[in-house]
């Protein structure tokens, strides 16, 4: 800012608060009116009947005017607000947003010091680790997977032991800290309709549910065709590639036949996005324990209640 | 002018055809624009509400609920008040017929394309002022027709002193033309689209340099004005301080100016406009409050009519809560207080405590004094029904500001808590769930002042059948000391 601004933004915030101050003090005392005497209307009438009288300004009321324009002149001159003038104590929205932050980093540090330089392997066993990890997923993750961690259609469910690219503590913490991207593609062009069809018949009875409409057998060449490079000649999927199990009867994007129709005619994408730069390798291991752990502890009960229910 | 000048001349009555229209819709859009309030709070206990429908959604029913509000409800009141005012205490009749009838279907045209506008989702963005170009260049016009058609009145006045409540309503006058035409310029890139003139923070301080003295003008400034006018009416009493209105209508209209920044705290913008947000904030308390005493001060050596006058009860509950949400205001501005209080329920609890128990509860009072000489009659049709109304809206108000306190302390304190592993401790659909049940209670609070809205119009209507439109003229026999 150039002083010539200060100097206008300075003169007129002075003004204007000298003006109403000047303003109190002229109107303070009842000019040529007897103390004490009745009080008088101005002599003004309009519309009939209103009057005003000429009342003295309450004393508590000009002396709550007057401190708070003492506040404001004081606040002034301590803190940035006349121009370029930063104010006698040098007090910036920008420092103390830093001063801050070091002082929680610091608390943070310590708190996540013990944890420091140990596998995912070891936090996994450590309940403290988990308990920091649960807070992780709950900040960062819980909005996509849901607060039971057990998902939702496109994002899968956690807290079962079924890993659409593995579930070694290696890739899973591969898989938050530097994300992944899964396609399957549309096959509708290909398929034509009743292929769509023939192949989603086959794909149920795989997990041997009833098949509405097409021609399983149909289906199961059409699959073997254009389905078992990804998702394997016996329907079981491939980690590497993050191709879903087919047989297990878990579906990430919605399990009824509509939405199973849908992902075999119009294909499906999704995005785990990275979050190494953003959390830190640390906190990434922390939450691989705590996903891991849901994997193992909790699995046996979330599993049976994941099958039968969000994942469908 | 001489009185002998005004004897002999030909003496117009006044026009109140203009004040009856305006009334009526006054009536009609609260009862909407609180309506659609009520939808939209039910709408965060029962999301279903919004029906999967686009035109239903409560991102575009909210600037519907604010601008109906606002500008139907409150800007209709405000026209209609201060037509009536105006001519009452000039003694004259307005200075074009033609003019302000130009401004009441104008008024009522940008209203009901708002209303359609709105919820297909045609906004500028800017919040209370989110209608598109085409409508905004109507507004100017209408408000020019509006500045001319009132100070052209004054011009003509036969009463040698300006009433306190015609400075009031001027400023609110002046002040809302030049905000309006400010903060909406913008360059249109088809006929439903425009972008802003400004751009990044330059554009937020506009938006809320404008935004908080709509709050300022419009719905304090105007609504003062018509408490001047309305409480020494119907108390029968001379205004309290006739120096202490000089000393706080200047102070309120050149301090308020200052204190949009405080919706801008801990943002891109430059510490120093941040603090001087503040500081005029906060000088602000004491002007705001001479009007509150003023107003209730007038009362004094009436306070008995209290007991019988329901309309008296609605303008002094509404001067109570004026002094408090005017206190609230310079208290949410600082800085430490604001870190908490931003971004939550408290906002919205702390602008209802001006919007429903101040502006809705003056209008209220207002009309119920205004609407029967409207018609020829002494009072309203029932006086009980008045008395039900203010306990239902009194408690309905209450209920909804208690409500968000709550919610918003509670919400505020979730938001900023965090664990010495540096998460938070709260996630934020905890907190939103910690809220429902406020919801919940704001919901009945504004079914509450809902309800209250449809018995005013149950007694207008009965007033109206029992009564017929009638010519009043000025005073002439005035005695007007020189």
């Amino acid at each position: 800012m150039s002083s010539g601004w200060t100097v206008f933004i300075t003169v007129f915030t002075l003004a204007n608060i000298a003006g109403v101050t000047w303003l109190l003090w002229w109107m303070r005392r009842r000019r040529g009116e007897p103390t004490g005497a009745e009080v008088e209307t101005t002599g003004h009438v309009w519309d009939d009947d209103l009057r005003e009288l000429n009342n003295p300004l309450p004393r508590w009321w000009l002396g709550l005017f007057l401190i708070t324009v003492i506040f404001g002149l004081v606040y002034l001159a301590l803190y940035p607000g006349l121009g370029n003038f930063g104010g006698l104590l040098g007090w910036s929205q920008i420092d103390q947003y830093r001063r801050q932050s070091e002082q929680a980093e610091a608390v943070i540090a310590r708190t996540l010091a013990p944890f420091e330089s140990r596998s995912v392997t070891e936090l996994v066993e450590d309940p403290a680790a988990r308990h920091i990890g649960r807070k992780l997923y709950l900040n960062n993750c819980a909005t996509c997977h849901g607060s039971d961690a057990r998902g939702a259609p496109g994002f899968p469910n956690l807290a079962d032991d079924d890993w659409l690219w593995g579930g070694t503590p290696e890739i899973v913490y591969e898989t938050i800290a530097n994300g992944r991207t899964g396609v399957m593609m549309g096959w509708r062009q290909v398929l034509g309709d009743s292929g769509v069809e023939d192949v989603l018949a086959y794909v149920l009875s795989l997990s041997g549910r009833k098949v509405p409409a097409g021609d399983p057998a149909l289906g199961a060449r059409k699959f073997q065709e254009l389905c078992a490079a990804c998702h394997g000649q016996d329907g079981r999927g491939n980690p590497q590639l993050g191709a879903p199990n087919l047989t297990d009867d878990v579906w990430l994007h919605g399990g009824s036949v509509a939405a199973i129709r849908k992902t075999i005619a119009d294909g499906r994408q999704g995005e785990m996005p990275a979050h190494l730069e953003r959390l830190g390798e640390l906190r990434v291991k922390l939450l691989a324990a705590y996903v891991l752990g849901l994997g193992t502890e909790a699995g046996a009960e979330a599993r049976t209640a994941a099958h039968v229910g969000t994942s469908r | 002018m001489s009185n002998k000048e005004a004897n002999t001349a030909p003496v117009e009555p006044y026009n109140d055809t203009v004040v009856r229209q305006f009334t009526v819709m006054t009536v009609v859009w609260g009862i909407v624009g609180m309506a659609v309030g009520v939808l939209i709070a039910a709408q965060l206990i029962w999301p279903q509400l919004g029906f999967e429908l686009p035109w239903l959604s409560y991102g575009r029913l909210r600037p519907l609920h604010t601008n109906a509000v606002i500008f139907a409800f409150g800007g209709s009141a405000l026209f209609a008040t201060s037509y009536y005012v105006v001519q009452r205490t000039c003694h004259v009749r307005l200075f074009s017929d033609r003019l302000a009838a130009f401004t009441f279907w104008g008024w009522q045209a940008v209203i009901v394309l708002a209303a359609i506008s709105l919820p297909l989702g045609w906004t500028s963005g800017k919040e209370y002022a989110e209608l598109e170009w085409p409508i905004d260049i109507l507004i100017a016009l209408v408000w020019v027709a509006y500045l001319i058609v009132f100070f052209g009145t004054l011009a003509k006045r036969r009463v040698k002193h300006i009433y306190v409540a015609n400075w009031f309503f001027g400023a609110f006058i002046v002040a809302t033309a030049v905000l309006h035409i400010v903060n909406s310029a913008e360059i249109p890139v088809t006929l439903f689209k425009s972008y802003s003139a400004y751009a990044g923070t330059v554009d937020a301080m506009v938006q809320w340099w404008y935004g908080h003295n709509a709050v300022g003008f419009f719905l304090t400034a105007g609504f003062l004005g018509m408490m001047y006018y309305f409480v020494p009416k119907q108390a029968g009493r001379p205004v309290y301080s006739y120096r202490l209105s000089i000393v706080h209508f200047w102070a309120l209209i050149s301090v308020y100016m200052w204190a949009g920044p405080h919706h801008l705290h801990y943002t891109t913008l430059p510490d120093w406009a941040q603090t001087l947000g503040m500081v005029f904030s906060l000088i602000l308390l004491a002007p705001s409050w001479g009007g509150m005493i003023n107003g209730i001060m007038t009362l004094s050596g009436a306070w008995h009519k209290l007991r019988t006058d329901p309309i008296l009860k609605f303008l002094i509950v509404s001067l109570s809560f004026y002094g408090m949400s005017t206190f609230e205001g310079p208290m949410m501005s600082i800085k430490t207080v604001n870190a908490l209080s931003h971004y939550t329920d408290w906002t919205i609890g702390h602008v209802h405590s001006g919007a429903l128990g101040w502006v809705s509860m003056t209008t209220v009072g207002s009309l119920y004094v205004l609407i029967p000489r409207l018609y020829g009659q002494t009072q309203m049709w029932s006086t009980r029904l008045i008395d039900w109304h203010f306990w239902i809206t009194t408690i309905g108000i209450v209920l909804y500001i208690t409500a968000m306190w709550v919610a918003g302390i509670m919400q505020g304190l979730m938001w900023r808590a965090t664990d010495a592993d540096g998460t938070l401790t709260y996630t934020f659909v905890e907190a939103l769930n910690a809220t429902y049940p406020y919801y919940v209670v704001r919901f009945l609070g504004g079914v509450l002042v809902l309800s209250g809205m449809f018995m005013l119009a149950w007694n207008y209507r009965k007033t109206v059948l029992a009564g017929r439109k009638v010519a009043v003229t000025p005073p002439l026999e005035q005695a007007q000391p020189a």
